[in-house]
């Protein structure tokens, strides 16, 4: 190699888009609604934070509608933090998006835990050069997002309840169908196609290498490391933890214990270790009471 | 066969084992000292500094590692491990561990934030084609030491270092087709 200079220097390409996605595997990513929380997630080993004005459990109690953080809060975030921040705007609202890339956020979560802006369109994500991800419940909805520009797709869960129940429904649902899908012949990529209502190159594309194209993170609901190995054991690249750790007994020490769960996930003396004394879990809601507690925020996106 | 194991705390490790396969080596990946027994080489991957930081302490890495290294075992540190590997970080945490002293000065995040992520041609000594460099959040070398060569660089700063065994990146070569880095890597390891 030489130090002669260097060219063709281009940002917010898809593979630079994925990339971070990719850095982020393996690790975990937690909801903070402040700096004091954003400090004690770097300091348990976050990989990124996720900047939002309430956790969705308060969401859930709170009722009334859902938006984007005030940017004030985010850079107070972002100041005390050295790890990716990302933050979530409403499915459909552009704007807000508009205003968290002019803030320099990392990642865009486009998120059905805020209330929709657009009953019809999601956001046009390639018009943006700050990376999104997005939720789904099966593969025809990431791949729909992923045609629209995601870079990084999350499994829904039912966000706030602290049961897992959903998420795990939702990441059986994307890679059960991935693993058919290979199975398939040509003829049979064209129905996929169809049932899916997802493009057919993307379609053929699973085909041939047996994954999503972009990075599969699972979030909605998880609030222990059990609940982080069962997700990782099940293909997750990473996880998403929202009112699991700040609406526990004691945050600091059990954020830290799910992100040793995280990487050590097929360990069970090593998950054996970090599950002992972490005091009460957040209580959580069965899914035969989520009506009464704000319904199903996953029904949102299409 | 060489056998090169692949720091996978966290981070980009799945894909430096599939680059590693690739050259047509063996990778192991590595979370525990048990499994170094037997690795000739070793890669640290791109991901979060801090949180590889937390997990090389939990999982009773950082001194396994620091002797293997120390006693001379080759190694490939790219974006967070090149951070691992340096003399010296900015704007780094109080409580980041540190795996070698390569005679380097890297700002953590130094090129900016997602925003200011890119890529970039770098020219190869030797190679028509120049190599497609992708750079995440990446460090940026300040100031290299006596001993270091540098191999490429963006805009002057260094990018690309080669210090005794060691190889380091400031940016992901595991994130392109390109062999060309691992190659090269495992031609250090002999």
């Amino acid at each position: 190699m030489s130090n002669e200079g260097t060219n063709s220097r281009t940002t917010s390409t898809m593979r630079v888009k994925r990339g971070l996605a990719e850095m982020l595997k393996g690790g975990v990513i937690m909801d903070v609604v402040n700096a004091e929380q954003a400090k004690i997630a770097e300091d348990a080993g976050a990989v990124a934070v996720m900047a939002l004005e309430r956790v969705p459990a308060d969401i859930r109690v709170d009722g009334g509608v859902a938006r984007m953080s005030d940017p004030a809060m985010i850079e107070g975030i972002q100041e005390i933090c050295s790890i990716p921040v990302m933050a979530k705007v409403r499915i459909g609202h552009f704007a807000e998006a508009q205003i968290i890339q002019a803030l320099n956020v990392d990642y865009i979560d486009e998120s059905e835990v805020l209330t929709p802006a657009d009953e019809t369109y999601h956001i046009d994500k390639f018009a943006f050069d700050v990376p999104f991800v997005c939720g789904a419940t099966n593969l025809g909805e990431a791949l729909r997002r992923i045609s629209e520009g995601a870079c990084m797709i999350r499994s829904k869960g039912e966000a706030g309840t602290g049961n897992v129940v959903e998420a795990v429904r939702h990441l059986r649902s994307i890679n059960g169908d991935i693993k058919k899908i290979t199975q398939a012949d040509e003829a049979e990529l064209f129905g996929w196609a169809k049932d899916l209502q997802a493009p057919l190159p993307l379609i053929q594309e699973i085909a041939e290498t047996g994954k999503l194209p972009v990075p599969l993170f699972c979030a909605g609901g998880l609030a222990t490391p059990a609940d982080a190995s069962l997700a990782m054991q099940l293909g997750a690249d990473a996880v998403f933890v929202g009112s699991g750790i700040f609406k526990s007994d004691d945050p600091a020490p059990r954020a830290r214990a799910i992100v040793e769960a995280t990487t050590n996930y097929m360990n069970p003396d090593v998950l054996v270790k970090v599950s002992r004394n972490l005091g009460t879990p957040m209580t959580g809601i069965g899914m035969d009471q989520i009506d009464e507690h704000g319904g199903r925020l996953a029904e949102r996106g299409w | 066969m060489t056998t090169v194991g692949v720091l996978a705390l966290q981070g980009a490790f799945q894909r430096h084992i599939e680059a590693v396969e690739a050259c047509g080596a063996s990778a192991r990946a590595i979370k525990l000292p048990d499994e170094l027994d037997g690795v000739d080489a070793l890669v640290l991957p791109g991901g979060e500094s801090t949180a590889m930081s937390l997990l090389l302490g939990a999982n009773g890495m950082t001194e396994p590692l620091r002797d293997l290294i120390a006693g001379g075992m080759p190694v490939f540190g790219t974006c967070a491990g090149m951070i691992l590997m340096a003399e010296k970080v900015l704007d780094g945490r109080s409580d980041q561990v540190q795996l070698s002293n390569v005679p380097i000065t890297v700002r953590r995040n130094g090129y900016g934030r997602q925003i200011a992520s890119f890529e970039a041609d770098l020219p190869i000594d030797g190679h028509d084609e120049p190599y497609r460099a992708v750079f995440i959040r990446a460090p940026k070398v300040e100031a290299v030491g006596d001993g270091v060569d540098v191999l490429a660089s963006v805009d002057d700063d260094p990018v690309l270092i080669r210090s005794g065994r060691v190889l380091a990146a400031a940016f992901h070569p595991e994130l392109t087709d390109d062999l060309r880095l691992h190659k090269l890597f495992l031609e250090l390891v002999g």
